[in-house]
């Protein structure tokens, strides 16, 4: 109990998932949310910011119960904890980005079989005390949202040549109006996301290159 | 000649290893393959050396091309002056020359950004450059349609090296014909350019910049004929730049059979798919329960299929690449087949997709592994139950 609240091992759960073990670029998990709600930005950062406190608290729940709940019924357990968390998340959403939160429409509510979150709570809040398991679901959920939010930027300035909604394409260079540029449509499609996220993939095992694997 | 390898052996200090320029050795090399024949011999394991390497190969590929290359700009003039009324008083040259300037700078840009891409990965991974872009790079601009902006073409281009094939591991190792991938690229990202039911035909210093002209699949397409058999087959129809003279991708067809470089099985199984699904359509033709417009394309003769649109070439230089096409004999046929009945099927039911074959092609691009994987294994089933009945037998 004389371990500092941010010793250099609790830093190192909060930062180690945003490189060398991004849930999206090295575990592969929440794959299929990073490639649905990424054609915006807005909603991916609504997205990451969901996730990032589905799991934090989630992670600190089941910390917390980690040794009252049999083993054999421990997956139910989290489901409903991450569920009822899930269900939090979407009323606030709710309230007052209305709509972003239409715009997101299931996924918000298929947060709850978001691999990531019941990978988590398996690997790692289970075995943990409740505040590295904060730190853990936090790291974890930054890590999701950097990604997030790289692949949404790309997404939205060569899909719709804005950022956030704000055109920064000038409306002159457009074809249709006698210009030379035109939205490149086939970023608005997932495909494009899958590529980009494979791209980011790409570029990080070249600057890590213990993460290739033989 | 000497003058030649002089330069490459006077260069060569400057390129070997440890020297300054070490780094641009791949380029020394590849420039050095494209005049001569290399003198290293390999080391290890067998192989077959033959003056038909990958360079000569693609060469002959690219010549294969030119004939649809040359009457694509013939015709991009052709259909520029026809577009302005003027087609009367206007040369067999002039025609020629306007399609040339139009067409060169595609074909630059295609192969500045492709080759470009290429030597990029070369020094970095320190491999040799490999060949493979040569004939994708002319592919390219063929499959475009003639006033596709050149910064597309580029986007496009950089998109199937790196996407389409680097990422795989380079030349021979793609699972799709990189100059498919550039076109779908343009098909999805672009579709107000691409979508195959309009092309732009370049008009030049009139009061637009380029008239939007209809094919006639697109025509056909919304059940009106505009075309003849005739002009559908000498090429006299709007359309991507190498893709609309069935006569010329035929001389090119002759080429590649001759040399064993393209498969005949490919393109003569391509074709009868296409045909046999044209005949099946025409079956369907008098169904009430199309709309008047599908009635007609419908009921179009079937071979008229094989002349319009992309179909022909695509079944003779696309569908036929050696790296992503079906290996097995029994795969070849397979292959070919799918591709003319899925290129028929998408061009005529889908609404959407008025041009099937690249879809197509790039859908059984995905699963020739497949069928060459299911063919092995039926033939080993056979030889081995021949053998286990001798075995009881005797």
């Amino acid at each position: 109990m004389s371990e500092p609240l941010f010793s250099k091992k609790n830093l190192k759960l909060l930062s180690d998932p945003l490189n060398s073990s991004n849930p999206i670029t090295v575990q592969v998990l929440g794959i299929c949310s990073a490639l649905a709600v990424t054609a915006q930005l807005k909603p991916a950062v609504v997205m990451s910011i969901s996730v990032m406190a589905v799991l934090a608290f989630a992670n600190v729940i089941i910390s917390l119960l980690r040794n009252t709940v049999p083993n054999r019924i421990r997956i139910i357990v989290q489901l409903v904890v991450i569920a009822s968390l899930v269900i939090l998340v979407d009323q606030v959403l709710k309230a007052y980005v209305y709509d972003v939160s239409k715009q997101l429409s299931v996924f918000v509510g298929l947060i709850i079989t978001n691999c990531i979150i019941m990978g988590r709570l398996e690997a790692f809040a289970l075995g943990n005390k409740p505040w590295q398991s904060f730190l853990d679901g936090i790291g974890n959920g930054a890590g999701y949202a950097v990604i997030l939010i790289i692949v949404g930027f790309f997404r939205e300035l060569l899909g719709s040549g804005s950022i956030f909604g704000f055109k920064l394409i000038p409306e002159s260079w457009y074809i249709t109006n006698g210009g030379f540029y035109a939205n490149n449509g086939m970023m608005i499609l997932p495909p494009m996301a899958l590529i980009t996220v494979g791209i980011i993939i790409w570029v990080q095992r070249s600057r890590n290159r213990k993460l290739i694997e033989d | 000649m000497n003058f030649i390898k002089n330069i490459f052996e006077n260069t060569k200090p400057y390129v070997q290893k440890g020297a300054k320029f070490h780094w641009l050795h791949s380029v020394h090399d590849g420039f050095f393959t494209l005049f001569f024949v290399q003198k290293n011999t390999s080391k290890s394991g067998t192989h077959i050396h033959d003056y038909i390497d990958l360079k000569r190969t693609m060469g002959l590929v690219v010549l294969a091309l030119v004939p649809a290359l040359l009457f694509g700009m013939y015709n991009t003039g052709y259909q520029h002056y026809k577009a302005i009324g003027e087609l009367a008083s206007t040369g067999f040259f002039q025609l020629f020359l306007f399609g040339l300037l139009k067409v060169l700078p595609i074909v630059v840009v295609s192969y500045g950004v492709g080759l470009g891409i290429e030597f990029v990965f070369a020094q970095i991974r320190g491999h040799e450059i490999q060949e493979g872009f040569l004939v994708s790079g002319m592919l390219i601009p063929l499959v475009m349609p003639i006033e596709t902006p050149l910064w597309m073409i580029a986007v496009a281009t950089a998109f199937a090296v790196i996407i389409g094939k680097e990422v795989f591991g380079g030349t021979g190792m793609n699972i799709w014909n990189p100059a498919l991938v550039a076109r779908a690229f343009l098909f999805f990202a672009y579709p107000a350019q691409m979508s195959g039911i309009k092309v732009w035909v370049a008009s030049g210093s009139q009061a637009t910049d380029a008239i939007t002209c209809a094919t006639p699949l697109g025509d056909a397409a919304s059940g009106s004929i505009t075309y003849t058999a005739a002009d559908a087959f000498f090429g006299l129809i709007p359309g991507s730049i190498g893709e609309t003279s069935t006569l010329a991708l035929l001389i090119g067809a002759v080429i590649l059979i001759i040399t064993g470089i393209g498969s005949w099985r490919i393109m003569l199984s391509t074709i009868a798919g296409g045909a046999v699904m044209g005949l099946i359509l025409n079956f369907f033709a008098g169904s009430p329960a199309l709309s008047e417009a599908n009635q007609v394309f419908f009921g179009i003769p079937f071979w008229h299929h094989l002349i319009l649109g992309g179909f022909m070439f695509g079944a003779i230089f696309m569908a036929t690449d050696p790296v992503s096409a079906a290996q097995t004999v029994k795969g070849k046929w397979i292959y070919g087949f799918l591709i003319g009945i899925i290129a028929v099927l998408i061009r005529v039911i889908n609404p959407a997709y008025p041009e099937g074959m690249m879809l197509a092609i790039l859908l059984m691009n995905t699963f020739a592994p497949l069928i060459d994987h299911y063919v092995v294994g039926a033939h080993i089933k056979r030889r081995l139950k021949r053998a286990t009945v001798k075995g009881q037998t005797a």
